[in-house]
């Protein structure tokens, strides 16, 4: 509890402090005040001052206070909690948003707080009110906890108070409260009787005609929410009338949410009715004049496939999929193109393959050359995925020539995201097809003038090893890794010496003696003396990886020797490296190499040598 | 300061960018590469308006006659097949297709602004149908998505219209067509109704600038001469500011529509109907939490204003909204508050002013002593404006005590010369208003600096400052 405890009572400190804020509000402060202290309770008083701070002009401790609400609540116990608390907690509401967003959030836990489930009724008022303010973090915040408490009504309660509450706020007359209430009724209708049950349709269907579209589209965005908790012959009736209006809303915004529904309602019907209940609707949202509302098709793609089965999947779905990967907007064409895989593997498998080929396929190989980068790279990320789907033979005569291409793209993007799926490919032809046109195209990504590209190609270095095997590295990559260890940006060196720690997990310490190790002690002679820093970081990160031999005959002095490097950077990494290292090195060369050379840096002339110097000594006990 | 951005229905590539996404965000920090970008790429862009499938096989048009050599009897007729041949669409990212057809409708959009515009007598009532057909066929399409997601437009070129060369003359036309003397609005109702308002609505989006002062022109003539859309009108352009505000924090037109508004409010009668006034509170106001304000708050201003000098009770409210929203943060929008706030005191009313100069003037206080000289003077210009220097004088109890503490306090101590300055002609305007008050300020401060100072440092005095700041491992070596 941040607040000044002991300092006496809380009324005097508040006075002190804002003298303004007293005169203000000095009858309910007097009045919470005694609810806390009134007995005379000397351990109430850290409570006294909480309460006091809900009402601070600071809006930080206000803040804080009311994040510690159960706190408060508890000490007062249920019944002031419910008769004093929460009525005063009611009033509260035109406060600043950020200190109501707690608020909606706290109530939502507090059903323990105010008696259990047989009072939960009383956070109900200030949940309402809270439900219908502007902001719409606040309004959502109020209806998820309203949504969870609903859950701790008894049946009788749900009907006597909150589904009243419900329909208040599905009648009010500022938008806010409507909105909020479309997100309440499919937590109550399971549980309320069939009079009220057929209410809540009522008020829903009016909703979804609401004259204001916000409104519209809170419903519409509800819709497949509804439709779950509603008994069949209601879905048929009601939500596929409400679902064909709002996918033909004058707005688009609406229209593309009904989308969202289509999913959840066809999974519902059964597939028999889908073809004149849904389907109507879902063939003109694909067609639909709004490039908005063909992009949520796209991006509902796999969804709906399976929502609708494969029978309506084969006969609509892949000539609506073929148009959206050739529609006139980019931003729908990239949509698809990042559904391509999935649409592909969930395909009935008596005709996926002739489906990919004829259908698909020629789609997909003109975005390989479409005008935007964004369709390309979407595409270039779920591409390779295809080749287990469609077999050696065929990923070799069709896909193969794709891949090349992309790899051969001129924005960093499209190749990035080819070589980061080679795994792929690997599993179903093996990298070697590749490996002509995957090089230039490496080499190009780790020479590239934005750091950021060379960052995440050497990101994917050890994949790329691992899987084209260590004399192809040793042959073309391993020159890369090492000249990646001076580039000029501390990022990507950083990254290059966890790239050689990973590359000697994967080929052994062997290797690493043979290969890197000499390249990376070597440069402890270099002039520039952020590159003998590199050395020791390379250090720092094979040690583990080299064990303990090559870490004390070949790597130990190079680094004692540096010790005596006349740049104190240098030197107080040298007695890092040396902390880092320590637990490898055995304790004949602790003792007898480590200590004499930490000793001598702990009385270095930097300051910063000595503090490093010292912190290693204890570390490693060599005190 | 908003929580955190309400959901946007809007797809965009941001939201849908692949691993490299992160990096083009990250770029932005850095200044330096974001100009240089911005200058390589400093031509114009265009783009096409979203047509989703147009007619595919177009028909190449064929010059009509002219409409001044037609004999006055075929005239109507030549009249409605040239409005019929306009409605042909063509695709203007390709530059070099269909050239003479844009050639000729070209010609013929200009003929028909001539015809519309010079001719009396010509909008006999079959030509509305065909008029308003010509017009929706050409402006009422879905906006293209944005080529620049994150869009500043205060920063970015914006991208303009391609087909601008044909859409400029429709809606040059359709202006014309409104103004003619001719015009029925009585007919004209049964075409340009409530759907038709609500896609030009739409149209405020577009990036082009053009465009939407074209539709501004427009909108507002359409206000000025269809009596029955007014309230839908007013109540749509509500919805398009609600869902601004609260869903998708992005609309390219909110400038062009206040300023429709800004005239509108006006024209309000008195007293005030309520559903003018939760306007005002709760779409007007809370629109000062946008975060492209600096974009259109000259004409939001003007609005808030408008209102009050209808109906001077609403100023205690709205200054308290003001002060609701005041910007924590951000110190552009900051100065652009104290600019309203002046323009506000600048119609005030004493009686007005005295319900709200306490929480007014600490937020005042507040903005005097703010590091950030530009807000320092701008809250201290108030203080050059002869009619809110006449109000604080007669106010002078209440407020000099609320600003004393900061303004002596920076005459002390703030870094820039100008605002110190400022600071002293300020407290010595309010020392001449009351001499008395102020020199009992003066003492009780320095008892209370004085009391502070012994809090702090007990009798030893102020032994800290002047002892520069030592890094954090240096203090933890030197605990040792």
């Amino acid at each position: 509890m941040k607040a000044a405890v002991g300092e006496g009572p809380s009324a005097a400190l508040l006075g002190g402090r804002n003298p303004v804020v007293q005169h203000s509000s000095a009858i309910r402060k007097l009045q919470l005040s005694k609810m806390a202290g009134a007995d005379g309770d000397d351990s109430l008083y850290p409570i006294a001052v909480l309460i006091d701070e809900l009402r601070n002009e600071d809006v930080q401790l206000r803040l804080n206070s009311i994040k510690k609400l159960s706190t408060i609540a508890l000490a007062l116990g249920v019944e002031r909690t419910r008769t004093e608390l929460l009525p005063f907690l009611t009033d509260t509401i035109y406060d600043e948003d950020e200190v109501l967003l707690a608020l909606a959030e706290q109530l939502g836990n507090f059903t323990m707080l105010v008696g259990g489930p047989e009072y939960v009724h009383c956070l109900l008022p200030p949940l309402e009110s809270l439900a219908t303010v502007e902001e719409t973090v606040v309004r959502d915040k109020a209806v998820e906890s309203l949504r969870k408490i609903s859950q701790e009504h008894s049946p009788v309660d749900l009907e006597v108070h909150f589904e009243p509450l419900v329909k208040r706020l599905a009648s009010g007359d500022w938008f806010t409260s409507r909105t909020s209430a479309c997100g309440l009724f499919s937590v109550c209708y399971p549980r309320v009787s069939s009079t009220v049950k057929a209410e809540i349709r009522q008020h829903f269907r009016t909703l979804c005609s609401d004259d204001t579209p916000m409104v519209r589209r809170a419903a519409a965005s509800k819709l497949g929410e509804f439709a779950k908790v509603l008994e069949l012959d209601y879905v048929k009736s009601d939500i596929i009338s409400l679902f064909t209006a709002l996918a033909s809303d004058e707005q688009d915004s609406v229209r593309l949410l009904a989308v969202e529904a289509c999913v959840s309602i066809a999974t519902l019907l059964p597939q028999e009715d889908l073809e004149t209940l849904v389907m109507p609707t879902l063939r003109q949202a694909a067609e639909d004049k709004s490039w908005r509302v063909r992009y949520m098709v796209a991006d509902k793609f796999s969804e709906l496939q399976k929502a609708v089965g494969p029978e309506i999947t084969k006969n609509d779905l892949v000539p609506a999929f073929q148009n959206l990967l050739k529609d006139c907007e980019a931003e729908v064409r990239a949509a698809a193109a990042n559904k391509v895989k999935e649409f592909c593997e969930n395909l009935p498998e008596d005709s996926r393959e002739q489906i990919i080929m004829t259908h698909i396929l020629p789609c997909v190989k003109e975005l390989v050359s479409d005008t935007n980068q964004h369709v390309k790279s979407a595409l270039a990320s779920v591409i390779m995925g295809l080749s287990t789907i469609l077999g050696k033979d065929n990923t070799v005569e069709h896909l193969l020539p794709l891949f090349l291409a992309q790899l051969k793209d001129e924005c960093p993007e499209v190749r990035l995201n080819i070589i980061s799926n080679l795994d792929c490919v690997n599993e179903v032809i093996g990298i070697r097809q590749l490996s002509q046109s995957l090089l230039p195209a490496i080499v190009e990504l780790a020479e590239d003038a934005k750091w950021r590209v060379r960052l995440a190609i050497i990101e994917y270095m050890p994949l790329l090893a691992g899987q084209l095997g260590v004399e192809f590295f040793d042959e073309k990559l391993n020159t890369l890794c090492m000249a990646w260890l001076i580039d000029h940006v501390y990022a990507i060196r950083e990254a290059a010496t966890c790239n050689l720690m990973k590359l000697v997990e994967k080929f052994g310490a062997e290797w690493a003696q043979n290969t890197i190790v000499p390249k990376v002690l070597g440069m402890a002679n270099d002039p520039n003396y952020l590159h003998r820093m590199t050395t020791l970081f390379c250090i720092n990160a094979l040690s583990e990886a080299c064990g303990q031999e090559i870490t004390t005959k070949q790597m130990l002095p190079v680094v004692l020797k540096m010790s005596n490097d006349q740049v104190a950077n240098v030197r107080f990494n040298v007695a890092k490296s040396l902390q880092k290292i320590g637990p490898v090195l055995d304790s004949n060369a602790l003792q007898t190499e480590v200590k004499p050379v930490l000793e001598k840096l702990a009385t270095d002339t930097d300051m910063d040598v000595k503090y490093f110097a010292q912190e290693a000594i204890s570390v490693l006990a060599l005190a | 300061v908003r929580l955190c951005s309400p959901p946007n229905n809007t797809p965009s590539f941001t939201s849908s960018s692949i691993k490299m996404s992160a990096i083009s965000a990250s770029e932005k920090v850095d200044g330096f590469t974001r100009k240089s970008m911005r200058k390589a790429q400093k031509q114009k862009k265009s783009q096409g308006s979203s047509q989703f499938r147009t007619q595919s096989s177009l028909v190449e048009l064929s010059p009509l006659p002219q409409l001044k050599d037609a004999p006055s009897t075929e005239q109507q007729d030549l009249f409605t097949q040239k409005l019929q041949q306009c409605c042909m669409l063509f695709d203007f990212m390709d530059s070099v297709t269909d050239l003479k057809s844009k050639e000729i409708k070209r010609a013929t959009l200009n003929e028909l602004v001539d015809y519309v515009s010079t001719n009396r007598g010509v909008l006999v009532e079959s030509a509305y149908p065909e008029i308003t057909n010509m017009v929706s066929t050409n402006i009422f399409r879905t906006l293209p998505p944005s080529e620049n997601p994150d869009f500043d437009p205060e920063e970015d070129e914006p991208t303009l219209e391609a087909a601008w060369p044909h859409i400029q003359l429709v809606y040059e036309f359709f202006l014309r067509f409104l103004e003619n003397p001719d015009f029925q609005p009585s007919i004209a109702k049964r075409y340009i109704d409530q759907r038709f308002v609500l896609q030009l609505l739409e149209l405020f989006d577009s990036e082009d600038p053009r465009e939407r002062d074209f539709l501004k022109t427009i909108l507002h003539r359409i206000y000025g001469k269809f009596l029955g859309l007014r309230a839908f009108i007013r109540k749509q352009i509500n919805n398009i500011f609600l869902r601004f505000i609260y869903e998708t924090d992005h609309f390219n037109g909110v400038a062009e529509l206040l300023e429709i508004l800004g005239s509108i409010i006006n024209g309000f009668a008195l007293p005030l109907k309520a559903e003018h006034k939760q306007f005002l509170m709760k779409v007007l106001i809370p629109m000062h939490t946008a975060k492209g304000l600096a974009l259109f708050h000259a004409q939001l201003a003007y609005c808030v204003v408008q209102f009050l000098e209808k109906d001077p009770t609403l100023t205690e409210p709205v200054i308290r909204g003001l002060l609701k929203f005041w910007p924590k943060t951000c110190s552009q929008k900051e100065v652009m508050f104290l600019g309203e706030i002046e323009e506000i005191l600048d119609v005030i009313e004493p009686t007005q002013f005295k319900k709200i100069e306490e929480p007014l003037f600490k937020q005042i206080s507040k903005c005097v002593a703010n590091p950030h000289f530009q807000v320092a003077e701008r809250a201290l210009y108030f203080w050059n404006n002869e009619y809110i220097l006449s109000l604080i004088e007669e106010n002078i109890d209440k407020i000099l005590p609320i600003m004393f503490g900061s303004l002596y306090r920076i005459s002390k101590e703030h870094w820039n010369p100008t605002i110190v300055a400022l600071v002293y002609n300020v407290l010595k305007t309010l020392m001449e208003m009351n001499s008395t008050l102020f020199d009992e300020l003066t003492s009780s401060y320095k008892a209370d600096r004085q009391r502070e100072r012994y809090w702090l440092y007990g009798n030893s005095g102020p032994f800290l400052v002047g002892i520069r700041r030592i890094p954090a491992y240096h203090v933890v070596h030197h605990c040792k």
